[in-house]
């Protein structure tokens, strides 16, 4: 039978064990604004709650990097009709959200066409990045829509395309 | 001795409560708000789990019924019609994240109704629904 003593000090330990398990993981979420070194060439993964939960509900939380900001201003301009959808959102968390976009969207040079593109696919880095890609494995009922980015990019949800994490299904 | 154990019973209690706060409100709770609003409606004779099942699974508009992304079987994973993201199960047997927040529901409710119906769903129309999905088990 313990002492009220023992028990004092294992539940006293236990406490502090828990507390220690806790401080990693908030340790990754400080990580987030950083540059987490990918091979793909600086990936820098970026997050915002609201983004997250918002834009990652019906599809994969498409990280800024993969647009231009004229382009996320045009398709934050226009949720009320979202692709076929209405995709609106109350005036605060559009705006959040469309700053965030913003800050830390792809800083490279206009696509040709003049006008903003609003499908991340008709970029020319979606497009060179996915030239090997079948077309048998595009039409794949698991793949089912270029928009399904997590089918093949197993860490999609936390912002990871690295090429190492890749797994198309067959 | 026995004392100390009730005080860690205690804090035991106390997280789960803590933890359960997480959930702004319970489906149940979530109903009879939309009961609340139905009431008003003239001619409202409560909510029908089978009209709710019929709704639930009939295509309406663009050939899709709320089915279409969250299957015939809500107590199931679905998948985004469109694009193909995973949809995590929409019955509260089998997710009970679902219908725990009155803001979440309705903006959900307006968005998918939009999308399916092109049009809002009435307070008749959820809550039929919602009394269906609160009658699928695992």
């Amino acid at each position: 039978m313990l002492r009220a003593k023992d028990f004092i000090r294992m539940f006293a330990v236990a406490v502090l064990v828990m507390g220690m398990s806790v401080a990693p993981i908030s340790g990754v979420y400080a990580d987030d604004d950083e540059d987490e070194g990918d091979d793909e060439g600086q990936q820098v993964v970026v997050s915002n709650a609201l983004w997250k939960t918002e834009c990652g509900a019906c599809h994969a939380a498409y990280p800024p990097r993969m647009l231009p900001a004229e382009s996320w201003h045009a398709v934050m301009s226009g949720l009320d009709k979202h692709f076929g959808s209405n995709a609106g959102l109350d005036a605060a968390s559009a705006k959040e959200i469309t700053a965030f976009l913003e800050e830390n969207a792809s800083t490279k040079g206009r696509e040709a066409s003049g006008k903003p593109l609003l499908r991340i696919t008709e970029t020319r880095e979606f497009k060179s990045e996915h030239d090997e890609v079948a077309a048998r494995d595009w039409k794949n009922p698991k793949v089912k829509s270029p928009a399904n980015c997590g089918a093949c990019h197993t860490q999609a949800e936390s912002g990871d395309f690295s090429e190492h994490n890749v797994k198309i299904p067959r | 001795m026995n004392r100390l154990f009730f005080v860690f019973g205690l804090f035991v209690t106390a997280a789960g409560f803590t933890a359960n706060s997480a959930f702004a409100e319970t489906p149940v709770e979530v109903l009879a708000a939309i009961k609340a609003e139905a009431s008003g409606t003239p001619g409202f004779q409560g909510f029908s789990a089978t009209r709710g099942e019929s709704f639930y699974k009939t295509k309406h508009n663009h050939d899709l019924s709320c089915a279409s992304c969250h299957t015939d079987n809500a107590a199931a994973q679905g998948k985004h019609s469109e694009t193909g993201k995973v949809i995590k199960p929409l019955a509260p047997a089998a997710n009970e994240e679902r219908f725990t927040d009155m803001k979440k529901v309705a903006k959900w409710f307006k968005r998918n109704c939009n999308d399916v119906l092109d049009r809002e769903c009435t307070a008749q129309e959820k809550g039929d629904v919602l009394t269906y999905l609160l009658t699928v088990h695992k």
